[in-house]
């Protein structure tokens, strides 16, 4: 029988998060707001060439209505989000989710699932309490859902639409819609919390390294050592921390537009959100592979809360150590 | 085939918001929900103060149409650009990406969550079958009864012409011939004559030519 370690599924992760940043293109370029030129042109021509100059940077006036930007004649921004959305985020997510899917397949097949290299010894360990569970469960379940309704506000039109009736299509958006809007402060409350549950665990050091080194074992025979959380899924704590935190604080600017923020304002945070939520989602596959499919026996330990003996001794030997060491006292 | 078209002539503009009233009028828009504004730039600059009447310009390639999530626009026959407030989930992407900033929102619901959009219809209604509910719904439908947007029919300088584009296009051509010079009847503005003769015309010009491609 072929020896397989659970470095294996690690550097899945890596290589596809690999893939999914490079497949998102980088947002950098410039361009005239020709179509609003024209628009403008047609229909307030005859005004002197001073105006057209104010007009078409976007310079404000006086106005009577009180919509918030009225006073500006020509929003130039527009035009701009328009292609950073439509040009670049909703294909660059769709090649990112989509490449992060069939990287991991491809992985699935070349490499198959780790299996547990020594029988399952009948002993079970504690590795998750009922909190850390609860906490890890209630942040996948809203993960999900806000994913669903999220990549339906970008991208349902192009197939959910064609198959539906008008009526029915309405329905679906506005719950979709109300569902995101009304889920995300819950889940970020997750978040928070599971970030400050689990801070303490997620400091890198030496072990973390050499298990890097050893490309989370696929280099070499021998499995790196690994504490109660190797290097991979450290990096999966703090790629929550940043890009997770991302997600939260733009999605919570989208989510209360009653604080006076500007179109402008609104467009930036609106790519960040997707843009954010897009790598996390991609990501986000990865972990779900290796916590599933990827892993014999890793599942269990976010189900029960308890891990066989042999899978500990694998995966996280240091960790194992110390239970073992704790428990003879 | 008609392509309807707004054109305000800055000339004429007098900053008298009268369309703005006429608008709200003609469609009992919700509390704060004004479909058509006046923006003056430079005001109180003696010979550089412009006032211009926007609402929505119905655009050709319209960005509120490309970005909204429900693809509820639809645009007519006609070249207007119109949306379906069923599918309308008051995300306000075609805010953003609009130049005129014409979609509005009124308030509802908690944490100053959107409700449907609503804006200029060129007073053409909307997708009700109806006529009660689409008027409830989406404000006059002027055009069904043969009548041109009740803004620009109030006009009091006739600033703000609506109406199919070639024909709105001659009107301002004849009118840029007439006003010819500096200081001319209509012309209240003092500037260099050739410049912005120049560009009125060829303004006018492109107007044309726009109305001519479709
Ligand atoms: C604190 C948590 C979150 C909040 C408050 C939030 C809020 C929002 C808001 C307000 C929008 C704009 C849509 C609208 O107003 O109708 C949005 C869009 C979106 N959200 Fe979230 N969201 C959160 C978390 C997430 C998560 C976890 C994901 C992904 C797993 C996600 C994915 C998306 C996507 C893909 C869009 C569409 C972007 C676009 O169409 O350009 N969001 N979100
Ligand atoms: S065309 Fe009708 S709906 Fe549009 S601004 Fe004028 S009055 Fe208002
Ligand atoms: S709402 Fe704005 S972008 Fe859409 S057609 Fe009207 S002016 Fe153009
Ligand atoms: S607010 Fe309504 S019309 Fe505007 S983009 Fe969103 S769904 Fe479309």
């Amino acid at each position: 029988m072929m020896v397989k370690q659970s470095g294996h599924n690690h550097s899945a992760w890596m290589i596809l998060l690999l893939v999914v940043l490079m497949a998102l293109p980088v947002t950098a370029f410039a361009q005239e707001s020709a179509d609003a030129r024209r628009e403008a042109f047609q229909s307030m021509p005859g005004t002197q060439p001073d105006f057209w100059r104010d007009a078409m940077q976007g310079v404000s006036g006086r106005t009577q209505s009180n919509s918030p930007g009225a006073d500006t004649l020509i929003m130039i921004e527009g035009e701009r989000w328009r292609e950073i959305r439509n040009q670049w985020i909703s294909p660059g997510g769709a090649i990112a989710l989509g490449g992060s899917l069939a990287a991991i397949t491809l992985f699935y097949l070349l490499v198959g699932q780790v299996k547990l290299v020594h029988p399952r010894t009948g002993k079970r360990i504690e590795r998750w309490t009922r909190w850390d569970r609860a906490i890890h469960w209630y942040v996948a379940s809203l993960f999900i859902i806000l994913g669903i309704t999220g990549l339906s506000i970008l991208y349902a039109k192009w197939f959910l639409m064609p198959i539906l009736p008008t009526s029915v299509w309405g329905s679906v958006m506005n719950a979709a819609k109300n569902i995101h809007n009304y889920l995300g402060p819950l889940f970020a409350l997750g978040v928070l919390a599971m970030i400050v549950k689990w801070f303490k665990h997620n400091f890198f050091t030496m072990v973390d390294l050499k298990w890097f080194a050893k490309g989370g074992g696929i280099v070499g025979k021998a499995h790196p050592s690994a504490g109660y959380l190797n290097g991979g899924e450290k990096v999966w704590y703090w790629v929550i921390v940043t890009v997770g935190l991302t997600v939260v604080v733009s999605g919570l600017v989208l989510d209360f537009p009653n604080f006076g923020q500007t179109r402008e304002t609104m467009q930036l945070f609106l790519i960040i959100h997707a843009v954010a939520s897009l790598i996390l989602m991609a990501a986000a596959f990865g972990h779900i592979y290796i916590g599933t499919l990827g892993t014999e026996g890793a599942f269990e330990g976010m189900k029960t809360g308890y891990v066989d003996e042999s899978w500990a001794k694998q995966h996280h030997d240091l960790w194992y150590e110390e239970v073992k060491h704790k428990s003879k006292q | 085939m008609a392509r309807m078209k707004f054109l305000c002539d800055s000339e004429r503009c007098i900053e008298c918001n009268g369309c703005v009233t006429a608008c709200k009028n003609a469609n009992e828009t919700e509390w704060g929900i004004q479909r058509r504004r006046v923006v003056t730039l430079d005001d109180g600059e003696i010979g550089k103060e412009v006032s211009i009447s926007v609402a929505c310009m119905h655009c050709s390639d319209a960005p509120c149409m490309a970005v909204c999530p429900t693809d509820c626009f639809y645009p007519t026959e006609d070249g207007l650009i119109l949306h379906n407030k069923d599918t309308c989930i008051g995300c306000g992407y075609c805010l953003y990406a609009c130049p005129f900033g014409a979609p509005q929102f009124p308030k509802q619901g908690a944490f100053g969550a959107r409700g449907k959009m609503d804006k200029c219809t060129f007073c053409a209604g909307g997708p009700e079958e109806d006529p009660v509910i689409e008027e409830q719904k989406y404000g006059a439908n002027r055009l069904r009864e043969g009548k041109l947007p009740l803004c620009a029919e109030m006009c009091s300088t006739k600033a703000l012409l609506a109406g199919d584009a070639a024909d709105v296009a001659d009107i301002f051509r004849e009118r840029v011939v007439y006003r010819g010079h500096r200081n001319s009847a209509w012309s209240s503005v003092e500037h260099e004559a050739s410049d912005a003769e120049q560009l009125a015309k060829s303004a006018a010009d492109l107007a044309y030519d726009a109305t001519q491609s479709v």
